[in-house]
């Protein structure tokens, strides 16, 4: 569309290196593994997942590492149909919280395993609650998706 | 709280895309703030402005860039990333200092020319775990919704309902972006980007500076005959791992909580005559008014379907149209705060309610699903 004034396209690319620290290369190294790994805090027990540091409610460092569940339920769901930058995957696709059993926070990541393309079906299997499992990829990196997807058991 | 603040002029730019670019269009709204109360930059005491580096402005340090058209060159100045109802509260406390007598607060946003909002929102989730799911602010805010419509029984249709109203608003508010008369069914039936959320219940991408200025209690006394006071303010936040929180039991009832204290609000369904809140997805005005104790938990739903929170309702929510109309990501907060403040003063034009205002509440939030929340309350008497 033309515009009464000039418009500069620009873009920034900025290279940066980050740390994962030592707890998530652990966590990370162990997803590489077909492992999950989550850390207990001693002081209200819960187990998180991916493994921390440190408890952000007790605000105490957390001393346990625990190797947990690759199967939990589904809590939160949603069926994306649209494009974006950053999108995981081409869409349709669905992003999911799923709390995996034994564990205390959800864990964030994607729902698949079924044909996603008719969304009037996805509505009639995908509910919360149902118990979903780890699908992990072939090749493995070290990487948040190592996991494909979770799948309804 | 012993002294007052007193805000004593308000203005805002149009949400859609303007010919200025942002350092002019920053510099028109400091002018007209000013103007309206018929000082000069060199009376200004102290500025406080909001905005966000680089993906919402394109530029680092911006503060270096348009500082000087907030007028504050040579003077003491400071600013602040995120939401911008909390640079409120810096510039009220620098008045409770004692040190200056007036102060600017300036948000400072031109979404037009940004990237869209879920890209810039995809950088808030950090880069191992979350960002490469694909987490953004409709995701997460996709997930919420489907948790309220699951645990309480709210309707798809009820949360339309928010858009419908909104947008109709916004047909008498010449600031906002995105208008127009809707049915549920329209709103239900545009695009399905990440269900439950469909196109018309997310908010745009809009421009937003957005000016007030304050004033110790006397100097406001001086500058107009229709100060609106500072009565309370509270935020808080919530934990950063979407996964680590109860997206339906969030931070913003600490936050209301801390704001009807301060203001020494006992019932907040009595006291508040007026709210305008930050809902980028139409279902979120019906859980922040349940935690901000607007009704009761899970009664959203029966509250938009009342018409109690309709424009012409005995509790108005959102009568500018709200987000949902305009979304000036930063800026939003305070623009929720400058249309309290024109409603109160009974300038706000065609979108002025049909009831008195005398004391009116202003939300902001920031991050995934209402990470953060700021709450503030003004009033008259
Ligand atoms: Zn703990």
């Amino acid at each position: 569309m033309a515009k009464e004034y000039k418009t500069l396209m620009t873009e920034i690319r900025l290279p940066y290196e980050l740390s994962y620290g030592p707890v998530w290369t652990r966590f990370f190294e162990g997803m590489a593994e077909k492992k999950l790994y989550g850390t207990k805090c001693e002081k209200c027990g819960r187990i998180l997942v991916p493994a921390r540091s440190f408890c952000p409610r007790c605000f105490v460092d957390t001393t346990e590492w625990v190797e947990v569940a690759q199967q939990g339920t589904l809590t939160a769901w949603s069926y994306v149909n649209y494009r974006y930058f950053g999108m995981p995957t081409e869409p349709p696709f669905i992003g999911a919280l799923i709390r995996l059993d034994g564990t205390d926070v959800d864990f964030l990541h994607l729902m698949g395993g079924i044909d996603l393309n008719d969304f009037e079906q996805v509505r009639k299997v995908v509910k919360n609650g149902m118990k979903v499992r780890a699908v992990w990829k072939e090749e493995r990196q070290g990487h948040i998706l190592d996991i494909r997807y979770f799948e309804p058991i | 709280m012993t002294k007052r603040v007193g805000i004593v002029s308000v203005a805002q730019g149009a949400g859609a895309e303007s010919k200025d670019n942002f350092y002019d269009q920053a510099y028109r709204i400091t002018k007209e703030v000013l103007e309206k109360v018929g000082i000069t930059r060199d009376d200004l005491g102290t500025i406080v402005t909001a905005s966000s580096d680089i993906f919402h402005g394109g530029i680092s340090c911006a503060n270096s860039y348009y500082w000087e058209t907030t007028g504050a060159f040579l003077k003491n100045a400071s600013r602040q990333d995120g939401e911008s109802l909390f640079a409120f509260f810096y510039a009220v406390m620098r008045i409770l200092s004692g040190q200056f007598d007036t102060a600017l607060v300036m948000a400072l946003c031109k979404g037009s020319e940004n990237p869209p909002n879920d890209t810039c929102t995809l950088m808030f989730a950090d880069p191992f775990y979350q960002r490469p799911v694909g987490l953004q602010e409709t995701l997460a805010a996709a997930l919420q919704m489907r948790l309220y419509l699951e645990r309480y029984g709210i309707t798809e249709e009820q949360c339309a309902e928010v858009a419908v109203k909104n947008l109709g608003n916004a047909l008498g508010n010449p600031y906002a972006h995105r208008k127009g008369r809707y049915t549920v069914e329209e709103i239900l039936g545009s695009e399905r980007l990440a269900d439950p959320l469909t196109a018309l219940q997310v908010a745009p991408k809009s421009e937003g500076m957005v000016a007030v200025l304050l004033a110790s209690e006397e100097k406001a006394r001086a500058l107009t005959d229709k100060p609106v006071w500072f009565k309370g303010y509270g935020s808080s936040l919530d934990h950063f791992y979407l996964g680590d929180r109860d997206l339906l039991k969030g931070p913003l009832r600490d936050a209301a909580a801390r704001a009807y204290r301060m203001a020494g609000i006992a019932d907040p369904q009595k006291e508040i005559d007026l709210a305008e809140i930050t809902e980028p997805y139409a279902f979120q005005e019906l859980l922040w008014c349940e935690d901000l104790g607007l009704c009761g938990e899970g009664e959203g739903g029966k509250l938009i379907a009342s018409g109690r929170t309709r424009r012409n309702g005995d509790l108005p929510v959102n009568p500018s149209g709200g987000v949902l109309a305009n979304n000036p990501y930063v800026s939003r907060g305070l623009q929720r705060l400058v249309e309290a403040v024109l409603q109160i003063r009974g300038e706000a034009g065609e979108r002025q309610v049909p009831k008195e205002v005398k004391t009116a509440l202003a939300h902001g939030t920031h991050g995934f699903a209402g990470q953060c929340h700021a709450v503030a309350i003004v009033g008259i008497g």
